[in-house]
């Protein structure tokens, strides 16, 4: 019953959270620079008057703004996020075609970050101030410090171009026409790539918060009471150290999710690989603000989503959460 | 600051850093002419035609595009930084000096501002208000304030019941000057480690919106240089490798400096060593 409620109380706020996230995408068509018709056709200023005009119309911008924003939000709550006038087709049904690609990526990429990221930073607290800790802690510094474009763009210069061992762009075979496992393994090659460029500079979070939150507990009373018990050294750590100090890792990881679907428009556009991130890109070169806006709305009910989900984890993981 | 020194990461950083800033103030003397103008043959690889860093598919040359977008790279994430801080540290003053619904309401917007996809939120913002300096420091500042804003209300909520601050309020000093002169100083120091860190993400923000063609149209910046080598890599590897080794340096320098700032000014904050 407690947990009912508390499910109940999460999405009501995810609810308000969302809420609040379509009034920001209109205020932002009305801040926008010059006519707001003009931003809708993503034209600028040459938009053909009788089609501005009945833009105008169908968004009754010519009735007070309260009764817009009330227009606005009866349309999206109807899953209606407008149409692109470029591709004269809704921005919802261009969202929907792309967004399990864009879940493959991040999905995997998120995975890849969490277990390398949790496996270096566990293997640097069990030998820290060793050789091994100062290789990891600075592979996890770069990883750090490099634009994450950057990295795909150097990933595809060693792999493809110099090496030739993996594709550089795309999802599959051009022109292949493959069903049932054929297709999965056609796929898994173009997706190396853009999921280890996502992932890395994940890892590198995770692997510094990982270290530090081991070598916290490591020090910690229970820690000692195992080890002067007898306890094997590797169940110390895996039983009573890896497990407490995770839980940082995990509510970080929730927060970060968000960061990740922002970097994938960024590998996205590098690998051309076809996901929203990638549809963001092109709304942008095409001034396709709607799509833009689709997008903007589209991911930050992924985050709300994954923000949720997170909470749900850290129940299972820590019984000793409060559910409030 | 001797903490700070003694810290050899932190040291590197800083000459790092101020290496970068020489070249950024020294790119018209170095490079007296427009990054922009055609300087020989397109696509000459490092070395040749007088290019040291090669030259891109305009012929335009590499190393002035870095020496120029070095400038364009700081004062980005200074500004934007400043801005940020700005924002940050007034809603997180209010917040936390006051208390009560008022704190609620700043935190509930807070909240909203760091569950949205920050990166996502500044193309939305540069896309729709056109490219430009303006517009690029004011969608990175709007995605950076929050952590500020929740490290300044903790510090002023931790601050205000101090007997130093008791004493100002009985002294009958108005609340402003409390705030100004007996608060914020001491608050100070997690604001300066944050700050380092912010200018480091903003020189990457920037980087990242240039790359995606949102940069200002009038300045170089290594994010368009990036850009523009991605398409033709095959070609001329060098176009986007020598920005990327520049953005990589000034990002890992600020990073260096402000864990040494971490080390020095917040000793219980530190990494274990």
């Amino acid at each position: 019953m407690k947990f009912l409620r508390f499910l109940a109380l999460r999405i009501l706020k995810m609810a308000a959270v969302v809420l609040a996230i379509v009034v920001i995408n209109f205020m932002l068509i009305h801040a926008a620079p010059g006519d707001p018709a003009s931003v809708i056709a993503g034209q600028s200023g040459a938009a053909d008057p009788k089609f501005v005009a009945q833009l105008r119309e169908q968004f009754g911008l010519d009735k007070p703004l309260y009764e817009q924003l009330f227009l606005y939000l009866k349309g999206v709550v109807q899953l209606d996020l407008g149409t692109s006038h470029r591709q004269q087709r809704s921005v919802a049904s261009l969202i929907g075609e792309r967004l399990p690609a864009t879940l493959l990526l991040t999905g995997v990429a998120f995975a890849f970050a969490l277990a390398a990221g949790i496996g270096l930073g566990s293997a640097a607290a069990r030998r820290a101030g060793k050789l091994t800790d100062t290789l990891i802690t600075v592979l996890a510094l770069g990883f750090y410090a490099t634009p994450i474009f950057w990295v795909g763009l150097m990933l595809v210069l060693v792999f493809s171009v110099w090496l030739g061992w993996l594709p550089s762009f795309g999802m599959g075979t051009v022109g292949a026409d493959l069903h049932g496992w054929a297709a999965v393994a056609d796929v898994v090659p173009y997706l190396v790539l853009p999921s280890l460029t996502l992932g890395l500079f994940y890892m590198a979070v995770y692997a510094r918060l990982t270290r530090a939150s081991m070598l916290e507990v490591a020090d910690q009373d229970f820690v000692k009471t195992a080890r002067a018990k007898g306890v094997p050294e590797g169940r110390i750590i895996r039983r009573h150290v890896l497990r407490n100090a995770l839980l940082p890792v995990i509510t970080f990881a929730g927060i970060q999710a968000g960061q990740l679907i922002g970097g994938s428009i960024l590998v996205e556009t590098v690998f051309a690989w076809p996901g929203i991130g990638r549809l963001a890109f092109e709304a942008l070169l095409a001034r396709d603000y709607q799509v833009l806006l689709g997008v903007f709305l589209c991911t930050s009910v992924l985050v709300v989503v994954f923000n949720l989900i997170t909470d749900l984890v850290y129940l299972v993981a820590d019984p000793r959460m409060e559910l409030s | 600051m001797r903490t700070f020194l003694r810290n050899k990461g932190a040291a590197a950083g800083l000459v790092l850093l101020v290496l970068v800033g020489l070249v950024a103030a020294a790119a018209p003397l170095l490079f007296p002419f427009s990054p922009w103008d055609m300087q020989g043959a397109p696509f000459s690889p490092p070395g040749e035609d007088g290019f040291l860093l090669g030259s891109d598919s305009l012929g335009r040359d590499v190393a002035a595009g870095i020496a120029y977008g070095a400038y364009v790279s700081l004062l980005v994430g200074a500004v934007s930084t400043v801005v940020a801080l700005l924002l940050g540290v007034v809603l997180g003053a209010v917040a936390g000096y006051l208390g009560g619904w008022i704190d609620d309401a700043v935190m509930r917007f807070t909240e909203l501002f760091q569950t949205v996809p920050g990166f996502v939120l500044a193309v939305v913002i540069v896309a729709i208000f056109t490219p430009s300096l303006a517009s690029i420091v004011f969608a990175i500042a709007i995605v950076s304030w929050p952590p500020v804003a929740r490290v300044v209300r903790a510090e002023f909520m931790s601050l205000r019941s101090r007997e130093f601050v008791q004493a100002a309020e009985v002294l009958g000093r108005s609340r402003l000057s409390i705030v100004l002169r007996d608060i914020l100083p001491n608050a100070l120091s997690p604001i300066v480690v944050l700050a380092s860190l912010m200018i480091a993400s903003a020189i990457l923000l920037e980087s990242a919106l240039s790359f995606l063609g949102l940069g200002d149209p009038n300045l170089m910046s290594w994010g368009f240089m990036i850009g523009q080598g991605r398409s033709v890599i095959r070609l001329a590897w060098w176009m986007s490798v020598f920005p990327g080794v520049a953005l990589f340096l000034t990002v890992l320098a600020l990073n260096l400096v402000g864990e040494g700032l971490t080390d020095a000014l917040n000793p219980r904050m530190s990494r274990r060593r």
